[in-house]
């Protein structure tokens, strides 16, 4: 495992090249087809939902989509989705639940995104919606950060059986940027932040929100994508392989679990 | 828009999640003889503005209460019974300076954390209640916020009883790291259990409702009443003006403005509040409880 500090992964995880879900869907997938919108507003091009096989598993894909260039980002805003980015895939998970497909989130985004249209139709709404239907949809739910897992907006398709994360990927409830100018007035110090706020992998893994990390080869996931992809495929193929061995109300009981104990308190 | 404006966008909701220091303090004149009202800027005799159940009465603002001030406009005299009282917020990530911060917050607000539960009356109709106080921490939400929450619901659900939550919150708690943000879901997952059960939930929501609360539970109500003219929302004012880069109208993100979007069922005056609440528990068919005191 890698030694790096959190803003080292921080660096990393934004560099460039790292590989995004549209390079990861055609390397762990086959056949993957896209479903389009949620049937009540429209489609939000921030999130991909669809089916594919995994192995020859039929699953159901929800992954927030990261440009790597200008124009891509344009598309899918930043990956920052808007409600019915959400609600869509709520409706594919639903659909899944229907037709027993285990599902399968990628998580890549900065947060939900902020802006007046975004509020009009509920963002808050939106993502509360999904926390609660996720806790209790009646099919194995998976979920992997690859890079940025961004608050709320991260946790609306990360309500899950289990949690793993890419060894440089962060999951944190404010951006160290955010986080910096709240501490010291100065978001320039989104370093010291950083390690301030404890979202690695590692540090997640101590306070039981991520139950597994895959390994990224040496120097990050961009130096090799097809090695990346097939660190994440053989996790979810033994991942899904030991969800779906589990009944129903057992899995359900502990996905509840899984999140009912977070919290540390006295008393 | 350029991606360092994205930056700063999300740069700026982070901060306006945090309390709202300058607006509190204008509503709080030291004196205590005045009130200056956030919302129109009218000033009245505080005496006045008291009596008035702290609703400005220029414009009809529903001003913060504190939680015993709520407490005492809703549930029947001398029937809650509080639980958890005693839990306590520990320091998860080591943040610094937290537990200075909140024992600080624990001495001025004369609570231990930003939500006082319990069981009441309401007009003789039982639920479990929760109340949110913004002056603690701007009610950020963190563990021991996240455990009541969810324990009232757990309580609620195997007692067959409602849950009448006034919701206020700045957020997820910053300060317990990733610990906040897994009480979004773990407050939904109780919400979800209770009404699975058949459990009804009444959520109320006050000034501000937003962030991670907004999110999860305080979304999350069969029923969802807003008081006039609160703040409710997901991201912050600031940080939407900085995206589109000009003033928005002044009712935006106002219990108005979500009613309109499809987002609150109604919109209750402070003073109906009581008999409304209850009206809707008898209209579920929750006994009426003949007290003996
Ligand atoms: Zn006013």
């Amino acid at each position: 495992m890698s030694e790096l500090t959190a803003c080292e992964k921080l660096e990393l995880i934004r560099h460039k090249n790292r590989p995004t879900v549209n390079d990861y869907i055609p390397a762990i997938f086959t056949r993957f087809m896209e479903f389009h919108g949620d049937r009540l507003y429209g489609d939000d091009a921030a999130i991909i939902g669809g089916i594919g096989y995994l192995s020859d598993t039929p699953v159901t894909v929800l992954a927030q989509v990261k440009g790597r260039t200008l124009e891509e980002n344009k598309k899918t805003n930043f990956s920052m989705p808007h409600p019915e980015g959400y609600r869509k895939a709520l409706r594919l998970a639903k659909q899944a639940e229907k037709f027993r497909r285990p599902v399968i989130c990628l998580v890549d985004t900065p947060g939900a995104f902020c802006g007046i249209e975004a509020e009009k139709r509920g963002q808050g709404e939106a993502i509360a919606r999904n926390l609660y239907e996720f806790m209790t949809l009646k099919t194995p739910v998976i979920s992997v950060i690859l890079g940025e897992g961004g608050s709320g907006g991260a946790l609306a398709l990360a309500v899950c059986d289990e949690l793993a994360m890419l060894e440089n990927a962060l999951y944190s409830v404010i951006s160290p940027r955010g986080a910096a100018s709240i501490l010291w007035k100065d978001g320039t110090r989104e370093k010291d932040a950083c390690e301030v706020l404890k979202i690695t992998a590692e540090d997640l893994m101590r306070f039981g929100v991520c139950d597994k990390i895959i390994p990224e080869p040496e120097g990050g996931a961009h130096v090799s994508k097809e090695q990346t992809a097939d660190s994440i495929y053989e996790y979810l193929v033994d991942a899904v392989y030991r969800f779906r061995q589990a009944d129903i109300d057992t899995l359900l009981a502990n996905r509840y679990q899984k999140f009912r104990k977070i919290g540390m308190f006295t008393e | 828009m350029a991606i360092e404006d994205l930056f700063k966008v999300v740069k700026a909701r982070f901060v306006d999640e945090q309390p709202a220091q300058t607006a509190e303090k204008d509503v709080e004149i030291p004196q205590d003889l005045l009130f200056k009202c956030p919302r129109c800027g009218g000033v009245v005799y505080n005496e006045e503005f008291v009596r008035a159940m702290k609703v400005c009465p220029k414009c009809g603002y529903h001003a913060r209460l504190t939680w015993k001030e709520r407490l005492d406009l809703t549930a029947d005299k001398g029937s809650f019974r509080e639980f958890d009282a005693d839990m306590k917020s520990l320091n998860p990530i080591g943040f610094p300076k937290y537990e200075e911060k909140i024992a600080r917050m624990q001495q001025q607000c004369d609570m231990n954390d930003a939500i006082v539960t319990g069981e009441c009356t309401i007009r003789g109709y039982r639920c479990v209640i929760g109340i949110m106080d913004s002056h603690f921490m701007m009610a950020s939400m963190g563990s021991v916020v996240g455990e009541k929450i969810t324990r009232a619901f757990e309580y609620a659900a195997e007692h067959k009883l409602p849950v009448v939550m006034f919701t206020a919150s700045g957020g997820a708690r910053m300060q317990e790291g990733i610990i906040s943000l897994m009480q979004m879901a773990k407050t939904s997952g109780a919400v979800k259990l209770h009404s699975d059960a058949g459990g009804l939930y009444i959520a109320v929501m006050t000034d501000p409702t937003t962030g991670g609360v907004t999110a999860s539970f305080a979304s999350l109500g069969d029923i969802i009443i807003a008081e006039p003219k609160v703040l409710i929302g997901f991201a912050g004012r600031r940080v939407i003006q900085d995206t589109i880069r000009q003033r928005l109208p002044d009712d935006f993100q106002s219990a108005e403005f979500q009613q309109n979007c499809g987002f609150a069922d109604m919109i209750v005056e402070r003073g109906m509040m009581r008999k409304r609440i209850s009206n809707i528990l008898k209209l579920h068919g929750f006994p009426k409880e003949v007290t003996g005191r």
